[in-house]
């Protein structure tokens, strides 16, 4: 018999239902979520298997309101003895921060609701052969080293497993399961002293919530050897210009555009100013909601936790608050946060259900889900046809934004110069900067439905203490005017 | 019995119950990551968010057959619960090798020895610290986070080593905010941190930053991009000696073409012969142990007056290449990375660097460095609280935040002026899965200049 993907490991039952009855009267109410998340990495390197690991995370997080403060506890010893520890634990923090409490806090932060998910997939890891599946990474490797000059040629997978199960003393009860796949093929060429990179749409972008469907071999492939090719190219071109040049940039790299400087900065904790001590502030006001031209008005962002298959599609978030579609940039005018029911509470400020947490061992805080960029009505055929001088960017390379979320520079891998409207020579080292109101008012076009991809990244960092959790965009290509954009050097 | 102790009986059963059911031909290497602690989130003196968190996971390395697999799980802490999972994933890793191709790499398992270092702390109860922190900070705009708690690492294989290290202790890292003359938000930064709680220390720490936030109450200076003369302070330094950690110095990088630093490892470059970098476990930050159980050197010089020493090589990148293993990490983010470093201190005194810095730029903290151009280690980042413009070696005005897009080739190389005599202890506050161990040590430093961007 085959060795399947799959991991079957002797794990205890648990009824989280069944463990919150004897601990509801530790606290004015209490909440229990149960998180089991099996993650695999698979990597292979230059035709050889690299890395295999798997690792299973399970344990509970206790909830315990006690005089308006919420406090956390978390366990992985789910037996009675341990659940009941954990809601001492809880409470008595609770009720020992109680009297410097920020908020107070109440029920209605955390409403009764009921449900379930169950995101899409075709192929359970149950179905998916071992053995297949790494000769399959391994023939990957082989397919991106096109030439003696790619040095390395690697190709990870990472294959999640979720199980949620939160349940509260006001009746909530909700089950939410998740398989999650995170890609990254990358070539590096190197002759001489020149080393250059070039993957598959980034080194983290291709995560989807998909079943081992996403493993096409022979797409991925195809792909691959496309990839090796393009980093050779990298090798031979000269290096972007500095210019200030109109700046197309594909979907691979609108992921993160979007991600620094539209999610972050309308995180509601961080305008309330919780994060000021670690990821920062922002330069949104709660006043400017309703008010503040953020874009162009061919900027439209929603917060879509329902867009099927995208990375961080859920239904509910973890203070069991039902998740829609919303519109937080409609036509560039700001609308509406990023925040849970218990910043709403706090602010004022409408929101969003993306009260999450990264596992059963942290409380949750604000967090970005979906944010995308809806479509427009030009193809980027059409896009690139109406530069004079421009440039096209893919794939992220290097991130940075500063702590209110204003002044970003970020790098690519790859880019093409666009000269009297048709795309010319490849070039190295792409970088642009500029600050993300002024940018996006910059935007002068926006691709169409047909060129819409969505990405992600499964590691957005934040919170203290820290999380790191999955984040999916999804947009289509856009022109941005007049942007600074510069090469390498020393 | 506590926590720590409570582990360690744990961590000894399942381990003799694991390597007694291995089979001829099989090596077994466990790895624990333990804490029990307790997290203080704090927003306007008050407290934001409260969390408790006791975990043990256990990561166990089989390999057989030439072929390794990995596999890890959280402890239940119910002895005989966990032997049951642990015996059945070292099954899965059993069948698991049989699966999956030759790793023509594998590091055997080797009997590293043994070591055991606790160091006990003196930590308050929660409700304690809760009314401290929120009484001392009371009336101040105080943002932070506290943690504390025993941390646990060790590791043992089926060969005999066994290393053990378990520490209590505990930071509070703030930031302290005011609002300036213009109406802009300024902040120091503070870190008090330690194995035993006082809170008059707390006190001080924070009444020394809200000192501090006098001058940011001054009108700032916008200053446009270009070249500044720049003095770093430690905290500054320690953010961007911590982008050596991001493959500039592992051998591994090197070899695969994903080294920054990759001039200088092929002596196409060199640094200024005031800078030298050493990976030094006397600072007593983290256990010297890696992973795999081997020991690192005490003291492994890095960079010594600018020029190439040592890679970080791990055991698997010894392996391959042909090198030889100084016990650098193999595992984690990026792999054979510092996890103690420290930048030796210059003879320029701290008290003298305003004066030394004469007209330009007081960096107190940089913001969220990346690579903008490996090639050239060119790197980016904000400035980020307490930074000010000095003229005549007097402070003269907060400044607002600048981008900088710098090679460390210029910032340690030519343009490295002098260092400050004395140096700082910085302790990792990352609490990313779980509370971090390590930290660094370093010096202020002068930099001729300083190119900044935006």
């Amino acid at each position: 018999m085959s060795t399947v993907l799959a991991l079957q490991a002797e794990l205890p039952e648990f009824d989280p239902l069944a463990a919150l009855n004897p601990i509801r009267a530790e606290a004015d109410w209490i909440g229990l979520r149960y998180s089991q998340e099996t993650s695999h990495r698979r990597t292979a390197r230059n035709g050889r298997p690299e890395q295999n690991s798997v690792s299973i995370e399970r344990g509970v997080m206790i909830e315990a309101l006690v005089d308006g403060q919420i406090a956390y506890a978390g366990t992985s010893d789910l037996s009675a003895a341990g659940i009941a520890d954990a809601a001492r634990r809880a409470a008595a923090l609770a009720r020992a921060s109680a009297r410097h409490k920020l908020f107070g806090y109440s029920e209605a932060q955390r409403p009764k609701a009921q449900g379930r998910y169950h995101s899409p997939r075709r192929i359970d890891l149950a179905a998916a052969d071992l053995a297949g599946f790494t000769a399959g990474l391994i023939e990957a490797t082989r397919r991106l080293r096109v030439s003696d000059r790619i040095v390395t040629a690697a190709a990870e997978a990472n294959l999640v497993e979720t199980e949620l199960r939160y349940v509260s003393s006001n009746g909530s009860d909700i089950s939410q399961s998740f398989l999650m796949t995170g890609q990254n093929f990358v070539a590096i060429a190197q002759d001489g002293g020149e080393t250059q990179q070039r993957s598959l749409n980034g080194p983290t972008a291709r995560c989807w919530q998909a079943g081992a469907e996403a493993y096409d071999w022979d797409r991925l492939y195809g792909e691959c050897e496309r990839v090796g090719r393009e980093a050779l190219e990298l090798l031979d071109a000269q290096d972007c210009p500095n210019a200030s040049l109109d700046l197309i940039l594909a979907p691979d790299q609108m992921l993160l555009q979007i991600h620094e400087s539209v999610g972050h900065p309308l995180e509601l904790d961080r305008i309330l100013g919780d994060e000021r001590n670690y990821a920062g502030w922002s330069f949104v006001k709660p006043e400017d909601f309703g008010t503040l031209r953020y874009g162009s008005e061919l900027m439209n962002i929603v917060f879509d936790p329902t867009l099927a298959g995208q990375f961080a599609a859920y239904a509910y978030d973890d203070g069991g608050h039902p998740a829609r579609r919303e519109y937080l940039i409609q036509d560039g005018l700001l609308l509406r946060g990023l925040g849970g029911l218990e910043s709403q509470a706090r602010s004022g400020l409408p929101g969003v259900a993306n009260f999450r947490s990264a596992s059963w061992n942290r409380a949750p805080i604000d967090r970005m889900a979906n944010i995308n960029l809806e479509p427009g009505a030009s193809s980027l055929e059409a896009m690139i046809a109406s530069v004079e001088r421009g440039i096209y960017m893919e794939a992220n390379r290097s991130w940075s934004i500063d702590d209110y979320r204003n002044k970003f520079q970020f790098g690519c891998e790859y880019a093409r110069l666009i000269e009297d409207g048709r795309l010319t020579q490849v070039v190295k080292n792409p970088n642009y900067r500029g600050i993300s109101v002024p940018f996006w008012r910059s935007l002068k076009a926006v691709g169409n439905p047909e060129e819409f991809r969505a990405y992600g990244t499964p590691y957005c960092g934040k919170g203290e203490p820290n999380q790191v959790i999955r984040v999916g965009h999804a947009s289509p290509p856009c022109l941005f005017a007049q942007v600074e954009v510069f090469g390498g050097g020393a | 019995m506590n926590f720590i102790e409570q582990t360690h009986a744990l961590f000894d059963r399942l381990a003799e119950g694991a390597f007694a059911g291995l089979q001829a031909g099989e090596e077994l290497n466990l790895n624990l990551g333990a804490e029990a602690q307790t997290y203080l989130r704090f927003n306007d003196s008050k407290v934001r968010q409260a969390t408790d968190v006791a975990q043990r996971h256990l990561s166990l390395s089989f390999q057989a057959h030439g072929r390794r697999l990995v596999l890890g799980f959280d402890l239940s802490g119910q002895a005989e619960q966990d032997a049951a999972t642990l015996g059945s994933l070292v099954a899965r890793a059993r069948a698991e090798t049989r699966a999956l191709p030759e790793d023509p790499f594998l590091v055997p398992m080797a009997n590293n020895g043994g070591s055991a270092n606790q160091h006990p702390g003196d930590l308050p109860d929660p409700a304690a610290a809760i009314d401290q922190i929120a009484g001392l900070t009371a009336g101040t705009d105080f943002t932070g986070f506290f943690a504390m708690g025993p941390q646990i690492r060790a590791t043992r294989n089926s060969l005999g080593q066994n290393h053990w290290f378990a520490t209590e202790s505990f930071f509070l890292d703030y930031s302290l905010y005011t609002v300036n003359a213009a109406g802009e938000n300024k902040a120091v930064k503070g870190l008090y941190a330690d194995r035993a709680w006082r809170a008059e220390r707390c006190a001080a720490s924070v009444a020394g930053s809200r000192a501090r936030l006098e001058l940011l109450r001054r009108d700032s200076r916008a200053l446009p991009p270009g070249g500044y003369r720049v003095y770093f302070a430690p905290a500054a330094v320690a953010e961007l000696v911590g982008m050596f950690s991001w493959g500039a110095v592992s051998y591994g990088a090197w070899k695969k073409g994903d080294s920054a630093l990759r001039k200088l490892v092929e002596g196409e470059a060199e640094l200024s012969p005031l800078f030298n970098l050493a990976e030094n476990f006397d600072l007593g930050l983290s256990p010297r142990f890696n992973s795999l159980g081997e020991v690192a050197p005490a003291r492994l010089p890095v960079i010594e007056r600018g020029q190439l020493k040592n890679l970080l090589v791990s055991a698997r990148s010894a392996q391959e290449y042909g090198a030889v293993s100084n016990a650098a990490e193999p595992e984690g983010w990026t792999g054979e990375f510092l996890r103690s470093p420290e930048v030796a201190a210059g003879d320029l005194p701290e008290a003298e660097a305003l004066k030394a810095l004469d007209t330009g730029l007081y960096i107190g903290n940089l913001h969220y460095l990346n690579w903008s151009d490996t090639q050239n280690a060119r790197v980016t980042g904000m400035t980020r609280y307490a930074c000010f413009w000095v003229e005549g070696g007097e402070i003269v005005a907060p400044i607002r935040d600048l981008r900088f897009d710098e090679s460390l080739y210029r910032v340690f190389g030519p343009e490295l002026l002098a260092l400050t005599r004395e140096a700082e202890t910085q302790v990792n506050t990352d609490t990313y899965g779980r509370r971090a161990l390590g930290g660094s040590r370093v010096p202020g430093a002068l930099v001729g200049d300083f190119r900044f961007t935006l």
